[in-house]
């Protein structure tokens, strides 16, 4: 059974409509990738997932479950998000503690005390930031903090947004191994959406390559590597990453 | 060559509730007519340095430096209403993020020629000439509908070249960039730097960029510095940051992810207990 099946999704905001039948299929475990330039439409695409776009046809499909455009509880809880930003995600006047037990009440979920401790644990936040504040934190165990917010849920599928696109170089490399760490360890199914294919290398297995709200290409990362991408704006978005042209 | 710029022994203090923190520590430079770049980690001091190059620190920060000369000009003596015919005219800075940066109620034409006749005296006709041909100068297709828009009506690529524009029409004897494409995509940043880097040397002038990128600062600048906590722990020719010495350099070098990444796990840095 695939983790999440996007068959036929045209999204639109307002009159105008961003994606135009958008389909592919992540199977359970694996990471996959969507990337492209800003306005492509990536990112819509993990709004209409996570339920952020209600105005969307086709079908939206995870674990066998297909989901509607309204709130949905039980898909909220195999699928969690993370944002690009940490500095905007996270409530400035909550505590890491409020901010991670949040899903839980709204969820229903008791033992509230335990499953801080145990998922700030495994995102290797120390017990000590547990009731401090976002602007006590660095940018990196912000974004920990944002992540262990999704796992909390225990969730089998997490979206993520550019998750280290804000981040230093050196912190980029620690979260990166703390997401490989986490989808081993936890068995964990990706879609992550970035504009950085040596990220998507390291990370993923899989890329869906999308332009004008379209997806162009969906390739491996083996193909990726070896320079193997067929379509022309795929071939071009490697060769920027490739090297910075040299003037 | 003679240095555009000197800076011996800058420092930058800020006061906190456990005394003063300097966040630039002591940092000297010489720059000519070249292009620099300046690389760090967030909170290495590489913007406090350029903001402190244009006075732009504001109390309670303090900026102290044994040599801070321009062109012959000792920045530190002059007067706010002196440093006001600095900025822009001779010295100007390309700002991280234009969704920020520029005025969202005043349409890019009239910001553009406030920038030059904040320094010079123009007829209307000349202004709208040398904005008109300033916009072509950033590969701005038709420099005519732009002129009229908002910045919430173009792209972030657009908006940046836009403030590009704007900080190169009084033409600046020394152009400060700090982060100027991390807001931008991949394609569109290699754009606008290119745009800066033909810029930068038909014109003859100095460059600095700041930025965190050190694949992006090798490929675009002659020298690099590489900062840390406010000091510079390596100075290096572009072309030699792969041969980088330095432990910091090079565990920063290593900690990026490559095209062909095979590593199962990135290396870190090891930082102290402040920093995590």
């Amino acid at each position: 059974m695939s983790a999440l099946k996007i068959e036929n999704l045209d999204i639109s905001y307002g009159d105008s409509k961003v994606t135009h039948g958008i389909g592919f299929d992540v199977a359970e475990g694996e990471s996959f990738a969507l990337v492209g330039e800003s306005g492509s439409g990536k990112t819509t695409v993990l709004k209409a997932i996570a339920g952020m776009a209600r105005s969307w046809t086709g079908s939206i499909t995870a674990f066998g479950h297909a989901r509607t455009p309204g709130i949905d509880r039980g898909f909220a809880r195999q699928c969690q998000m993370v944002f690009q930003d940490p500095y905007g995600s996270l409530h400035p006047r909550k505590t890491v503690d409020a901010t991670l037990s949040e899903p839980l009440a709204i969820h229903g979920v008791g033992d509230s005390g335990a499953r801080v401790d145990e998922v700030m644990q495994s995102v290797g936040l120390d017990r000590r930031f547990r009731f401090r504040f976002p602007h006590q934190l660095s940018g990196g165990q912000r974004q920990r903090v944002a992540i262990a917010r999704a796992l909390i849920l225990k969730p089998k599928l997490l979206l993520l947004d550019e998750p280290t696109s804000a981040l230093d170089v050196s912190v980029q490399a620690e979260i990166l191994n703390l997401l490989k760490r986490l989808r081993r360890e936890q068995g964990l199914t990706y879609l992550m959406v970035t504009h950085n294919l040596p990220v998507v290398s390291f990370l993923c297995d899989r890329l869906a390559v999308m332009r004008h709200g379209r997806v162009v290409e969906v390739a491996s990362v083996d193909q990726l590597k070896r320079g193997e991408l067929q379509d022309p704006y795929s071939r071009e978005l490697t060769r920027f990453s490739a090297s910075h042209p040299k003037t | 060559m003679s240095a555009l710029l000197e800076i011996e022994n800058l420092r930058v203090t800020f006061p906190t509730a456990r005394g003063p923190i300097d966040v630039v520590k002591g940092l000297s430079l010489t720059l000519g007519r070249e292009r620099l770049g300046i690389v760090g980690e967030s909170g290495s001091g590489k913007s406090m340095t350029g903001r402190s190059i244009l006075r732009l620190i504001r109390a309670p920060g303090k900026v102290t430096a044994d040599k801070l000369r321009f062109d012959g000009i000792d920045l530190l003596a002059q007067s706010e209403r002196q440093m006001r015919s600095i900025r822009g005219a001779r010295i100007s800075m390309v700002m991280q993020d234009p969704k920020f940066s520029l005025n969202p109620v005043m349409t890019i034409g009239d910001q553009i020629a406030e920038a030059l006749l904040t320094h010079q005296k123009l007829g209307r006709a000349d202004i709208r000439g040398r904005t008109l041909a300033m916009l072509e100068a950033v590969r701005i297709n038709d420099p005519e509908r732009v002129l009229g828009l908002y910045p919430h009506e173009v792209s972030g690529g657009m908006g940046q070249r836009v403030m590009i524009a704007m900080m190169l029409i009084p033409e600046p004897d020394l152009l400060i960039a700090d982060e100027p494409t991390s807001a931008l995509d991949v394609s569109v940043q290699a754009q606008v730097l290119e745009i800066i880097d033909d810029l930068v040397k038909r014109k003859g002038m100095g460059l600095i960029l700041i930025s965190h990128d050190l694949d992006l600062v090798s490929a675009y600048c002659d020298r690099i510095l590489v900062m840390r906590g406010g000091e510079v722990v390596e100075e290096c020719v572009a072309g030699e940051l792969r041969n980088a010495k330095h432990p910091y350099t090079r565990g920063l070098l290593a900690s990026i992810p490559r095209l062909d990444e095979d590593r199962e796990e990135l290396p870190v840095l090891q930082r102290d207990e402040a920093s995590t």
